[in-house]
């Protein structure tokens, strides 16, 4: 049932990065289970899961920041165990928190970064106002970086990781905590970027929306695992139905979930906590007949809703849970902190 | 090693020093209020010391006696003579507090002056302070001394003398004091440096980026360090010539001493910074720094010298004070300062220091993370 299509076959362009059965484990807990996947050049890679389901993890052994406990990765051709200052080279990282420094202005954070990137000095201060100028920080080069919004640190963070021309860029859930407008942006400067600049982009994330938007190819990570890879619109495909019918209901009999199988179009029958799911290939038609079946048989339908295919509905296909409940429900930890 | 990297995070502390006056206040501002309030506090000649006196015999003897008394308040002023009728309440008053000592001039005591019977004057001292005592007794000592010296002197004079030759001018306590509150500068630089900043920096996450790019971890240790040690001679400088100019060090400005109190401030800053940052180099909690620095005052700070000689302290506390890099600082600085000595008085200071910050540096290389 797994989708897994782990390489760009479509693709004539060369991979970017390999990763080649990546396990870490921190003590008992297996925080990455066995991960191989490629992302070829100039692709926007998505990595999609919940908090705690190991993305972080991955991102940091793919940075050289955690050694892998077995399996590696290559990143433009430097393996992440051989060669982990050419990977640095290769890779801009703009990680999930903040590590732009508050009390140093915009362009002071990107000429210390330069410096410690060894971007001669001759071009310098000509590629960090250009760096600016395109996320749109010049007018605020310098201001104290503490007194920036969330979206425009991001934005810094971006330029930052940009200012030693690298081919690989990893974004470590670039939205979390923005605004929607700065959400907006920052999608659009990603778009750019590949479009551009023509680099491949690996970005983790955990909002449905964000993949679906700006991915070429989505994996789902769930539990340490990849759960499924493919193309956004290919992941919805192989999730049974064109429609989701989402129906809560009361006084159902024990047989009910039998009898919704039989309704017109309906593909599958799932239930989580009181919620009712139906895959349906015509998601009206699916309705009718449930109006139907319920009067017949006397049951109460509290709420009824249809939806075409999300990624949702397919992280619920491919997990058993939905992505709200894995990141909320279950309360994972970032259990690596620990193990430092 | 790339010295740009390593000068980039130099660079990096040092704009955000200079953009922080309130840090570069609170690095100077104990230290100075240190010297002012401990050196002028401590050391001071005892002056105006309440001093019952109870005369029994009320003889020419004994007026004698409370004539020089006298003398020693007009003068000196160590004392100051308070007339007491009666010997217990004397010393009721002086259990309460109000007097510091009584001296008791018995009944007897111009009889057995005239008859050579070992006349005798009681002092009552309040031995609660030890302080206070000994330099009451010190004082009453002399006195006594005096009254004893036969008015003329044989011809052939059989009593040895010691004469006591000073070295130097009379050094005040706060000028002694200097030496201590410099290395205490340092050390609070050091403190802050290496500790509380560096743990700050790793827990908001500032150090990711920085293990993100390709710097090896010598220069990340070396720019840390330097840093620090870049900082902790500008405070250390700052206390020196600020505290100098307040306590009064003579020729504070002469060039070549200058030098050697830049090359010792910073010699003791590389040390203090490298022990500091060794001590910090796998913790995660901020709370740790704030939490130890008050017991690594007191253990760095006390044993060193730097307010009362090493050789007054128990055989334990001595060996504290031998692998103390204060110790060697405090001896250095207080060289310079108060004795004013050239490169003999400090060089095996600066070469113990120095061989301290390598044994210190290559630890924390050896044990630096530069994963996460």
């Amino acid at each position: 049932m797994v989708r897994m299509d782990v390489t760009n076959k479509e693709s004539p362009l060369m991979n970017a990065i390999e990763v080649d059965h990546l396990v870490k484990k921190f003590g008992d807990l297996t925080a990455v289970n066995d991960i191989s996947f490629t992302v070829a050049e100039r692709e926007i890679f998505g990595l999609l899961g919940p908090n705690g389901a190991g993305k972080t993890t991955l991102i940091r052994m793919m940075t050289t920041l955690t050694p892998p406990t077995s399996g590696t990765a290559r990143i433009d051709g430097h393996d992440i165990r051989t060669d982990a200052n050419g990977v640095r080279h290769a890779l801009g990282v703009i990680p999930q928190a903040f590590t732009s420094d508050p009390e140093l202005t915009a362009k002071e954070n990107m000429l210390i970064h330069a410096k410690l990137y060894g971007v001669p000095s001759e071009t310098r201060i000509s590629l960090i106002n250009q760096l600016l100028e395109s996320v749109d920080l010049m007018k605020f080069r310098d201001a104290l970086v503490g007194t920036f919004s969330g979206g425009m640190r991001r934005r810094l963070e971006i330029a930052r990781g940009l200012v030693h021309a690298p081919k690989i860029l990893f974004l470590d859930e670039p939205t979390t905590g923005l605004d929607p407008v700065s959400r907006a942006n920052v999608w659009e400067m990603i778009r750019n970027l590949r479009d551009k600049s023509g680099l491949t982009i690996l970005l983790t994330t955990h909002y449905m929306d964000e993949a679906d938007k700006l991915c070429d190819r989505i994996a789902i990570v769930d539990h340490g695992k990849l759960a499924a890879l493919d193309t956004p619109a290919r992941l919805k495909d192989s999730v049974p139905g064109t429609d989701a019918v989402e129906a809560e209901f009361d006084h159902a009999p024990d047989n009910w979930h039998e009898q919704l199988k039989g309704l017109a179009e309906a593909e599958a029958v799932t239930q989580h906590d009181n919620v009712t799911h139906i895959a349906s290939s015509n998601g009206s038609s699916t309705v009718a007949a449930l109006m139907d079946l319920a009067r017949a048989r006397g049951v109460t339908v509290r709420k009824v809703s249809v939806q075409s295919t999300t990624l949702d509905d397919v992280f619920l296909h491919y997990t058993g849970r939905e992505l709200r409940d894995a990141a909320g429900g279950s309360m994972t930890y970032d259990v690596s902190r620990f193990y430092r | 090693m790339n010295f740009e990297r390593t000068w980039a995070l130099i660079e990096r502390d040092m704009r955000k020093f200079f953009r922080s006056p309130a840090l570069m206040m609170s690095t100077m501002i104990f230290p100075l209020v240190q010297l002012i309030v401990l050196g002028y506090a401590f050391g001071g000649k005892i002056k105006g010391a309440k001093i019952a006196f109870v005369d029994q015999d009320r003889s020419v003897e004994s007026r004698q006696i409370r004539e020089m008394f006298d003398g020693i308040a007009a003068g000196p002023a160590t004392f100051r003579i308070v007339d007491y009728d009666s010997a217990p309440h004397a010393i009721d008053d002086l259990r309460a507090g109000f007097v510091r000592g009584v001296v008791e001039v018995p009944r007897d005591f111009s009889r057995r002056f005239y008859q050579h019977d070992r006349p005798r004057i009681a002092f009552s001292e309040d031995n609660t302070d030890q302080v206070m005592a000994s330099s009451l007794l010190q004082s009453l000592q002399d006195m006594v001394t005096a009254i004893n010296t036969a008015p003329v002197q044989p011809r052939l004079d059989d009593q040895v003398e010691l004469n006591v030759v000073e070295v130097y001018p009379y050094i005040e306590y706060a000028k002694y004091l200097l030496a201590g509150s410099t290395a205490m500068a340092i050390f609070i630089v050091a403190m802050i440096g290496g500790g509380i900043t560096f743990i700050d920096d790793k827990s908001r996450g500032l150090h990711e980026g920085y293990l993100l790019t390709p710097i090896k971890k010598t220069e990340l240790v070396m720019g840390m360090i330097g840093a620090g040690a870049v900082k902790g001679l500008m405070a250390g400088m700052a206390i020196v010539l600020i505290g100098g100019m307040i306590v009064g060090i003579p020729g504070l400005w002469n060039p070549v001493r200058l030098l050697y109190l830049c090359l010792v401030v910073l010699i003791a800053s590389v040390a203090m910074i490298s022990l500091m940052f060794l001590a910090m180099v796998r913790v995660s909690d901020p709370l740790v720094p704030r939490a130890v620095f008050g017991v690594l005052n007191m253990l760095l700070f006390f044993p060193s010298g730097a307010i009362s000689p090493i050789e007054g302290f128990p055989k334990w506390l001595r060996w504290m004070s031998v692998v103390d890099p204060f110790t060697y600082t405090v001896h250095a600085l207080r060289n310079l300062t108060i004795k004013n000595t050239g490169i003999e008085g400090i060089y095996s200071d600066v070469l113990l220091l120095s061989g301290f910050s390598v044994v210190m540096i290559v630890s924390c290389i050896a044990l630096f993370k530069r994963q996460l």
